[in-house]
């Protein structure tokens, strides 16, 4: 078990969301670095769609009450167990009682723990991500327990290392197809899109990132249709809004491009005041 | 209608099918046949989300090759018979619009000259078509409410609108099936749960159903409100010849 001593900015239990639901109108959620998080459950050897603790630019202190093996991958905020700093991307051999705590922050905004077999937390709807109106929390307080495998046996750091690529982290190009509604932005408009460096507002969570600068917006809205995380929303004020992984199924703003996984996990690394500039590709047809 | 339908690639893993951009029924009606035939056909399809005139088909892995699925998909709509026909019902929605839920009903009276009993009257007598769930779990999108009970959002959304409030915005009608932000005129409550987290099937409507509102007391309400809770209540339904 590992118990919560402090739940920092904001801390929850992810795996990679709740499939097959959405036409209830389900969010998908899930880890919002889906790179960072399937990283770490490979280091152990769980599966990847084990569910994880996403921790949102550190601050969270967690106490582990049994002996555990973990893995901690993503964002550096200087993870320490028991204050003696630890490798990150590596097996880690934890002796209950000790306590992980993080300290400056390095680089990237979200950092995921993953234990071996998985974080045991309600599973609803076949998945145990948090997510609001669904599962009984939607973060993690002082002093919740997260259940997890008892009885984990020590293991080597031995086999091949798996190297985890952390450029996607630092770059601040997000590749993305063009969206649904993007042919009806006039050639001035798909321009500014390209050339903005756009600065990331405090308004960002795991439901969606607001943009500062502004494209002018003479788009008509359009009747409700499918988004999904990564889609890039045009509101009318002119301000973008890109959809993260607790957004909601469908929407009304036309959707001016489409990030792809990379891209969303990029973005899931960044934080307020932090600068993004987006790059078209297209589609290779087969 | 098939000639009129484009296909487009969204992401890496999905492809969005529209239709002319309207609400319509028969529109309506061609998608909903559309998902159910893709649903029942592959194997490979992760999630279906229905749009007022458009259906996003998610794929469980990357789309290898997006020219042979846009052909796959365009094969199922040529595809006459639904293997698994999915029955569609019109429900009764039990309301209650006493003032004690309808916290707008007077303030709405007064701007539209209407009594609290017309509009009430104006909005149990239509039935409605579900077109989609989205928003929130278990939100309809329906359409036919009545043109003149019409009315504008609120200037300012509320942090809390309870569960269950049964309300207006524009010219669409809903029920807000948990605790919500949200800036539509509240005229009534139902004690009927919309998602239940437990259930295998957590929302009993579906896209392709209809509803009606059925005008209920207050003393009927508290009473369903308990069997919804126990998990016994349900709702009154036809099958949709």
């Amino acid at each position: 078990m590992i118990k919560v001593l402090s739940k920092g900015i904001h801390t929850s239990i992810q795996d990679l969301g709740r499939i097959g639901y959405q036409d209830m109108g389900v969010p998908i959620a899930g880890v919002m670095d889906s790179y960072a998080a399937k990283f770490a459950n490979t280091v152990l050897g769980n599966k990847e769609n084990d569910a994880v603790i996403e921790i949102t630019l550190g601050l969270t202190k967690l106490e582990f009450i049994s002996n555990c093996v973990i893995c901690i991958a993503g964002g550096d905020f200087s993870a320490k167990i028991n204050n003696q700093s630890v490798v990150l991307n590596s097996i880690l051999n934890i002796e209950a009682g000790s306590i992980l705590s993080f300290g400056k922050r390095n680089f990237g905004a979200r950092v995921y723990i993953a234990v071996l077999g998985g974080c045991l937390t309600e599973e609803v709807l076949q998945s145990r991500s948090f997510s609001k109106g669904i599962t009984k929390q939607t973060q993690l307080y002082k002093q919740d327990i997260i259940p997890v495998a008892t009885d984990q046996k020590m293991k080597n750091n031995t086999y091949a290392k798996v190297k985890f690529k952390e450029e996607y982290m630092q770059t601040d190009k997000l590749f993305a197809f063009k969206g649904a509604e993007y042919e009806f932005l006039s050639e001035n408009q798909k321009s500014k899109l390209v050339q903005t460096n756009f600065l990331i507002t405090t308004e960002n969570s795991r439901m969606g990132y607001i943009l500062n600068e502004t494209i002018e917006n003479t788009l008509p809205s359009i009747y409700s249709s499918g988004v999904l995380p990564g889609t890039v929303q045009l509101t009318p004020s002119g301000k973008l809004i890109v959809l993260m992984r607790d957004c909601q199924v469908t929407g009304g703003y036309p959707r001016v491009l489409q990030l792809t996984e990379m891209a969303i996990n990029s973005l899931a690394q960044k934080t307020t005041s932090d600068l993004i500039n987006f790059k078209v590709v297209d589609f290779i047809y087969k | 209608m098939l000639d009129s339908l484009t296909y487009k690639p969204y992401g890496e893993r999905s492809i969005l099918i529209e239709w002319e951009s309207k609400i319509d029924v028969s529109i309506h009606k061609d998608i909903i046949r559309y998902k159910q035939i893709i649903q029942s056909n592959s194997t490979q399809i992760q999630s279906v989300i229905v749009g007022y005139h458009s259906l996003l088909v998610s794929y469980k892995g990357l789309i290898s090759s997006f020219t042979l699925a846009i052909k796959e998909l365009k094969e199922c709509y040529l595809q006459e018979t639904v293997l698994e026909t999915v029955e569609n019902f019109v429900w009764e929605i039990p309301v209650c619009y006493d003032r004690e839920f309808g916290i707008d009903l007077e303030v709405l009276a007064k701007q539209s000259g209407l009594t609290i009993e017309e509009i009430i009257r104006l909005h149990t007598k239509p039935i409605y078509q579900v077109y989609f769930i989205g928003f929130l779990p278990g939100f309809m999108y329906l359409g036919g409410l009545d043109k003149q009970i019409h009315f504008n959002r609120k200037q300012t959304p509320r942090l809390k609108v309870p569960k269950g409030s049964v309300a207006i915005g524009g010219s669409q009608t809903g029920v807000y099936p948990q605790e919500s932000a949200g800036g539509w005129n509240i005229i009534g409550n139902t004690p009927i749960s919309f998602f239940d987290r437990t259930k295998k099937r957590p929302c009993f409507i579906k896209a392709g159903d209809q509803i009606c509102f059925q005008s209920i007391t207050k003393e009927v309400h508290k009473e369903m409100m308990w069997l919804d809770k126990k998990g016994i209540y349900r709702c009154d339904k036809k099958q949709i010849g």
